[in-house]
């Protein structure tokens, strides 16, 4: 720590706030026992008192598939690659809701959790992170969901393709979670003083799944406009997911790698923020 | 002896009243002055921390330049009233809030409770949340398994493991919160006033847990309160708080002797105002313009002896029409502020007219009540009970402490719950009404 060795006696200094680069990652790593009791809690208590339970994770992207399916498809009879709609639209609305879950979560951090904040230290981190971690069950149940169905219209003769890129799947959703979790922590950081962005949080998210093809294939947006699609980091994820799984569309490495790029960026720029501002909230938050 | 904790010149900026479009305002200002590198104008501004004085700004020094340290294996004291800046200390001190300039030192493993079962959930069972509030206080997975038969032991609740915790007793909410801090085995202990919970036996049990823990593991121990007389049983030095300065520093016994002269300091005027009108409230119909309690040489003290006499001496100036007035006095339960001793006297029926003033001088013959801390209420009001027409001071006296007779133990004393309600006679000495009397000394 300091040039004088008397300075090295002590464990721990606690000094104003100052400089950016300071990443508490070893101290992270010293939690990582309450980043899995997090997780623990959020398993057991998400659907106490629930007659259905985990049955609940099922509903919402069947209910969504469906809406999705009669109302894109068979109304505005928006193309899907040649895919059966059911299974074009489940797998956009199971991987981007992992993205906008975590988005969501972690974008709350400071204002869910002030309380606790408030009495005790702990690397705040550990609270998004155990966010994203716990959202992984949900995501995990509804991939279940879209592999039975993919299943059962594979084995009923429909031309789908599942292919040797599904092994790009944890890649995937580490790029999802790093994604939602830089947005979020962003975004969380930036309203402990001023909450105006929280109002957009919620209709935001739901604003991007249009700019992202959730509800369209890529190849169906004019060439002019393709770039604005391309630009958001989400597309090259559910359009590998799409390829993977399905084998409509195409897959696109520089997509991919954009998207990494991007991602590892906005972390980067998430942890830089969220590491100040966990030093001053209490006094704004 | 070696040093656990040095704290140099610490102080903290607080900024008081609501955050809005003005804030950002500020910010840019901030930034400004910032870029061309000059010194953060807000800096400048703060005031200290007198809380009942009406602020020019925004802006107030919650701490100033506090400087102390504290040796391994000693228990320390910091006293101060409400709104000293003791629970900013403690904030810094356990790193949740950050201080605005200075610095703090530490050696050693810290944990601080500035509240018990923080992040207790309450679907959750005993068991979970044992696990879960030892990972929050900083233990491993491995440590509380080691230590979990030893804390559900000491929080006696065995039979209720496995059940959620909002089934629980308050009390056993309490106890379990506890045991697992107890069992935290840091070489800083940082505790806040968590001791006002729980009932006379748990207490003693926790102060005794925390005088064990630096006598016989020789860990440190920081302990905030204003119960006087824990602080005198469990620590060896102390410093005392005062608007966010330090006002004293010491063996724990002279510093005790120096609050209880501080504290008498406290003078109440007509001109004593609160921003946030928590402590004074009412429509200014009528003013207490004085409030002194007493022994019966007329000394002003806020401790007695159980059965002892209580005088209050109140002085008032009328500054609308009022219906004749009433007088309450209460001493509350610190805890549920439920009034536990009440007394209320008709002063007089008579109109009394803007530019009256008058003083009265109330007496508990015998203050009967159990030992323990008890925050006072005064209030005036005229004769029909009309809202508009009340005096309100709450808090903004040091609570009444009560001592069991001639033992001051540990055994005897309990802030936490003295139970029920107590009809204890009282009767006004003296009242005098003196039309017109502003200025004039009455009584």
């Amino acid at each position: 720590m300091g040039k004088d060795p008397i300075e090295s006696e002590w464990t721990l200094e606690i000094k104003p706030v100052s400089g950016w680069l300071n990443f508490p990652i070893k101290d992270v790593w010293r939690y990582r026992d309450l980043l899995m009791m997090f997780v623990r809690r959020d398993f057991v208590s998400v659907y106490k008192q629930t007659i259905l339970g985990p049955f609940w994770f099922f509903l919402q992207p069947i209910l969504t598939t469906i809406t999705f399916t009669i109302v894109f498809g068979n109304i505005a009879k928006i193309p899907t690659d040649g895919v059966p709609p059911l299974l074009f639209y489940m797998s956009g609305i199971v991987s981007w809701g992992y993205f906008s879950d975590c988005l969501t979560r972690t974008s709350h951090t400071f204002i869910t959790n002030a309380n606790i904040f408030g009495k005790v230290y702990f690397p705040r981190l550990v609270s998004p992170l155990s966010n994203v971690i716990s959202l992984l069950m949900k995501f995990g149940i509804q991939m279940l969901l879209f592999i039975c169905f993919l299943v059962y219209y594979k084995v009923n003769g429909t031309p789908v393709y599942p292919n040797i890129y599904i092994l790009l799947t944890p890649v995937l959703i580490i790029l999802m979670a790093a994604l939602g979790l830089g947005f979020g922590i962003i975004i969380s950081s930036l309203t402990t003083k001023y909450r105006d962005l929280t109002f957009l949080v919620g209709f935001g998210v739901q604003l991007l799944m249009y700019a992202t093809p959730v509800i369209y294939p890529l190849s169906a947006i004019p060439e002019k406009y393709r770039w604005v699609v391309l630009a958001n980091p989400m597309t090259g994820i559910i359009d590998t997911f799409r390829y993977a799984f399905l084998g409509a569309g195409s897959f696109n490495a520089g997509n991919l790698i954009y998207t990494t790029v991007f991602a590892v960026a906005i972390l980067s720029v998430g942890m830089l923020i969220f590491n100040r501002v966990e030093k001053t909230f209490m006094d704004t938050v | 002896m070696s040093k656990a904790i040095q704290v140099d010149d610490l102080s903290k900026l607080y900024r008081l009243g609501l955050v809005g479009t003005r804030t950002i305002a500020e910010d840019v200002n901030k930034l400004w002055a910032k870029m061309r590198g000059k010194e953060d104008p807000y800096l400048k501004v703060g005031e200290s921390n007198v809380r009942s004085a009406k602020g020019i700004s925004e802006y107030v020094w919650a701490l100033k330049d506090i400087n102390f340290e504290v040796g391994h294996g000693e228990r320390f004291g910091i006293i101060g009233k409400n709104g000293a800046g003791k629970s900013t200390l403690l904030k810094i001190l356990s790193r949740v809030a950050s201080p605005t300039k200075g610095r703090v030192r530490l050696n050693g493993r810290v944990a601080s409770l500035l509240e018990v079962g923080t992040g207790f959930h309450a679907e959750l069972t005993g068991r979970d949340n044992i696990f879960l509030n030892g990972a929050i206080l900083g233990m491993t997975q491995s440590e509380i398994k080691k230590k979990f038969d030893s804390i559900v032991d000491f929080s006696g609740v065995e039979r209720y493991i496995d059940t959620p915790v909002k089934r629980y007793s308050s009390g056993m909410y309490v106890r379990l919160a506890f045991a697992v801090a107890a069992h935290l085995e840091p070489e800083i202990l940082i505790v806040d006033e968590v001791l006002a919970v729980g009932d006379a036996e748990f207490q003693k049990k926790c102060l005794g847990k925390m005088h064990d823990v630096s006598e016989k593991e020789g860990r440190t121990v920081l302990f905030v309160s204003h119960n006087l007389q824990a602080i005198r049983n469990l620590c060896q030095k102390a410093i005392i708080l005062n608007n966010g300065e330090m006002y004293d520093s010491g063996s724990a016994e002279e510093c005790l002797k120096t609050y209880n002269d501080l504290v008498r300091e406290v003078k109440i005027t007509v001109d004593t105002e609160v921003k946030d009108f928590t402590h004074r409230r009412g429509k200014g119909n009528v003013r207490m313009a004085s409030l002194e309690v007493t022994g019966t040489e007329g000394e002003q003290r806020f401790v007695y002896k159980k059965g002892e006499k209580i005088l209050f001496r109140i002085s008032y100036n009328v500054y609308k029409e009022m219906a004749g007035l009433t007088c309450t006095i209460a001493l509350l339960s610190g805890i549920s502020r439920e009034a536990i001793v009440l007394i209320h006297h008709v002063i007089t029926e008579d109109i009394l007219m803007p530019g009256d003033t008058g003083g009265m001088l109330v007496e508990i013959e015998e203050l009967n009540i159990k030992a323990g801390e008890y925050p006072l209420y005064f209030e005036l009001r005229d004769s029909k009970y009309n809202e508009y027409s009340k005096d309100v001071i709450d808090d903004l006296t040091p609570p009444v402490v009560i001592l069991d007779g001639d033992e001051e133990s540990l055994e005897s004393y309990n802030p936490g719950k003295p139970a029920g309600y107590f009809q204890i006679p009282s009767r006004i000495v003296n009242s005098e009404v003196v039309p017109g009397g502003y200025l004039k000394k009455v009584l």
